[in-house]
């Protein structure tokens, strides 16, 4: 037992950091957000030539070899600077065509093509510009190429993640098992989770450092207690969401007989954690932060993306108390 | 990163658990499954001594103090089987986890021989004596005065919501050793003993109906010129730093004790229906993703502090436990409904496990620092943001 990064661990976290600062820009960000791709091209092509796509895939199909600990470092950097990339789908949908042994799909993926995943009932992510779509039906997932799906999306609210409503029209050109299904589903969820976390924590970042900035009545305003204890209970929240996605990514990792229950946890705490710290981050910006000209919208909408995303927080709960021995809901 | 124990610790595991099992079914059944802090106080003192004798009373200690020098690993396992087997709550809680360690950092060889393999087999069961009526929060009010007098120092002055202080031997005091300080300086901490005539212990009764705490008077009370720790003037820094050790492996026993109100609310809504309801449902998922984060922002410090650093889970862990048991307290009434608010108990105050529990955990956001305090330490401390403002009058 070692809760705490290895120093190959913290050594990725620094290098996806500084990727992501470097080029996740608030400019790129937004322009990826205007042409409604929500893709910055020229970092998603950093993402595949540094291996951080397909850093959960075994080498021989060109992966980097490593687990869910690693790709939610990646996510968590990821969702620190709010990024446009279809980084969370593509990821999952590897970890189903890995489940279910297709290198050949793999292959595809990791040379620079983008997969999105549609659960049942939900939308898909970046479903506009993928290549590959995963669509889950009974019990298990289709694979489908562009040509045969119908794709409809009109605008979305968060621009970095755009969705789409997906029908498959031709034939698929494979199917998966349930045990792709929830491979998907595990590295969809600690992806989000992780993206939360990120999130959460530039909330918090930012709007420290703005309200040690920022005087009214002759001092600064993070002097005031009630902006001290806000900010406080951010920190309670994340330092939560922290543990949780990194106890989800550590049972997963070592096949952890509470696996489910950190997944459904994680997923939930962190996305609900995110929207509080984003709601907050407006708050104590005051006006400036209801501009659209300043980031805390991204994170807000982002926030509410992830709460959805893969399942609703409380779709979780309701998983955790079936897990727990909590019966049947009253009918 | 890894969360999982080796097989040597998992063996370690098995020796733990097999021999807290024999002893809480053989000679120390009674005490099996007792939460009360102050029920039993004389079968939990030999409890104490019996933890001793095989050296399982304060394992992560010295070997030469009477521990067994056990990893961080080791003494996670042991806090969970602990409990696991139904421990009760260690009556010398404050000896083991608050001074002993404060003497183990700051303490001389002298006073570690004495204090530390008395506090282990439990000959001396302490108390905390840092509030008084007019420092609470704000401890560097403390006016409780000390001075040197012959081989001694004399201590006149008052402390309150002293706990256990009926049951224990010593004391730790925060006293103000030289007259012409105000706030945190000028401050010493002394060991004191409670068996002597200068020291009075008067209980007080608390909501829950128990009286777990205590006022404590010292008139003239004495203890000798060598019981201090750190110098004298310098106490404020051995006082912070005792508080540091509020955060160690004891949490993770603490957190076993959460789990057995949790089960016992699970429990409770299962059997009147609540349990089916969609909105109960929601609140107990989050009790229990509430009480799983707990367990590892815990492992996170630790392993942070094995490792000689820190982490910043250990600003938020204080609030995080306080609320989340606060809640589950709401949680268990809304669970219990009408029912909860009425116990068997005839001629006494007395309720069962979590309608105490609601009573009880209001208790959880005051001491140990109130929930104020651990938002004014987050941002000042974590976040860096300004400090407030200190008036003191002299
Ligand atoms: C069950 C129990 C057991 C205890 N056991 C012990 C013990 O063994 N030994 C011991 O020494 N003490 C013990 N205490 C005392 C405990 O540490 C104090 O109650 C606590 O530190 C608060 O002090 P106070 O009661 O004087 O409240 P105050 O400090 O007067 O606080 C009153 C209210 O004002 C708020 N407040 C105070 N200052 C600020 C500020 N700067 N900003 C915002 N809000 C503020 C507080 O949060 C609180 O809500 C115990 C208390 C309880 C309830």
């Amino acid at each position: 037992m070692r809760f705490a990064f290895t120093d190959e661990q913290a050594m990725i976290a620094e290098t996806a950091t500084d990727l992501f600062v470097g080029e996740a820009t608030s400019e790129r960000t937004r322009a990826a957000m205007a042409d409604g791709s929500g893709r910055d091209v020229a970092l998603w092509d950093s993402l595949s030539g540094t291996g951080f796509v397909g850093v959960h895939m075994p080498g021989d199909v060109g992966g980097s070899e490593l687990g869910m600990v690693e790709l939610a470092i990646i996510a968590e950097a990821a969702g620190r600077q709010v990024a446009a990339v279809p980084l969370i789908a593509t990821q999952a949908a590897l970890s189903a065509l890995h489940a279910d042994g297709r290198a050949d799909l793999i292959e595809r993926v990791l040379g620079g093509q983008v997969a999105t995943l549609a659960l049942a009932g939900g939308l898909a992510p970046h479903g506009t510009i993928a290549d590959l779509f995963l669509i889950e039906q009974d019990g298990g997932l289709v694979v489908a190429d562009r040509d045969a799906v119908d794709v409809v999306a009109g605008t979305t609210m968060d621009q970095t993640r755009p969705l789409a409503q997906v029908t498959l029209t031709w034939a698929p050109i494979a199917t998966l098992s349930a045990k792709a299904l929830d491979a998907a589903k595990h590295t969809g969820w600690i992806a989000v989770a992780a993206d939360a976390l990120g999130g959460a924590q530039a909330c918090l970042d930012r709007t420290v450092e703005y309200v040690k900035e920022r005087q009214q009545f002759g001092q600064t305003i993070g002097g005031f207690q009630a902006i001290k204890h806000r900010l406080a209970d951010m920190m309670v929240e994340i330092e939560q969401a922290r543990s949780a996605v990194y106890w989800a990514a550590c049972a997963v990792d070592e096949g952890a007989e509470d696996a489910e229950l950190a997944l459904h946890s994680a997923k939930a705490f962190a996305a609900d954690a995110y929207a509080t710290c984003a709601g907050a981050m407006i708050q104590l910006h005051g006006g400036i932060g209801f501009t659209w000209e300043h980031d805390a919208h991204l994170f807000f909408k982002r926030a509410q993306a992830d709460r959805t995303l893969f399942g609703s927080s409380a779709q979780h709960r309701e998983a955790i108390a079936q897990i727990i021995g909590l019966g049947a809901i009253a009918a | 990163m890894k969360l999982g124990f080796t097989e040597a610790e998992e063996a370690f595991r098995v020796e733990a658990a097999t021999w807290l099992t024999a002893a809480l079914s053989g000679p120390f059944a009674d005490v099996r499954g007792v939460t009360s802090l102050v029920e039993m106080p004389e079968r939990r003192r030999e409890w104490e001594k019996y933890l001793a004798a095989s050296r399982w009373s304060c394992i992560g200690w010295p070997a030469q103090y009477g521990g067994r020098d056990a990893t961080l690993a080791q003494q996670v396992i042991f806090a969970e089987e602990y409990a696991r087997a139904g421990g009760p709550p260690r009556l010398n809680h404050l000896g083991i986890e608050l001074i002993g360690p404060t003497i183990l950092a700051y303490g001389s060889d002298e006073q570690k021989a004495r204090f530390l393999p008395a506090i282990a087999n439990g000959d001396h069961i302490w108390c905390q004596g840092y509030s008084e009526p007019g420092a609470g929060s704000d401890l560097g009010g403390v006016r409780t005065k000390a001075w040197r007098e012959g081989g001694d120092w004399v201590i006149e002055g008052q402390k309150v919501w002293t706990s256990l202080a009926q049951f224990c031997d010593w004391i730790f005091v925060i006293a103000r050793t030289d007259p012409e300080s105000v706030g945190s300086k000028g401050l010493s901490f002394l060991l004191v003993p409670m068996d002597q005539d200068g020291v009075t212990v008067r209980n007080i009764v608390q909501m829950t109906g128990e009286s777990e705490f205590n006022e404590t008077f010292f008139d003239a009370a004495r203890t000798d010129a060598a019981n201090i720790l750190g110098e004298p003037g310098q106490g404020w820094g051995v006082a912070m730093a005792l508080l540091g050790f509020e955060r160690g492996v004891s949490t993770l026993g603490q957190q076993m004790g959460f789990r057995n109100e949790l089960d016992d609310l699970i429990e409770a809504a299962r059997a009147n229906g609540s349990a089916g309801d969609p909105v109960i449902r929601q609140k107990i998922a989050q009790a229990e993703i509430g009480l799983r984060l707990m367990r590892y922002g815990a492992l996170r410090m630790l392993t942070a502090s094995a490792d000689g650093g820190s982490n910043p889970a250990a600003f938020t862990y204080k609030i995080q436990w306080a609320n989340w048991r606060q809640s589950l307290g709401e949680l268990a009434m809304e669970v219990l409904g009408q029912a909860g608010e009425i116990s068997d108990a005839h001629g006494e105050y007395a309720f069962s496990r979590l309608p105490h529990l609601f009573l009880y955990s209001r208790a959880d956001t005051i001491y140990g620092g109130t929930n104020e305090i651990q938002r004014n330490i987050i941002a000042e401390r974590a976040l860096g943001l300004p400090r407030e403002a200190r008036t003191r009058a002299k």
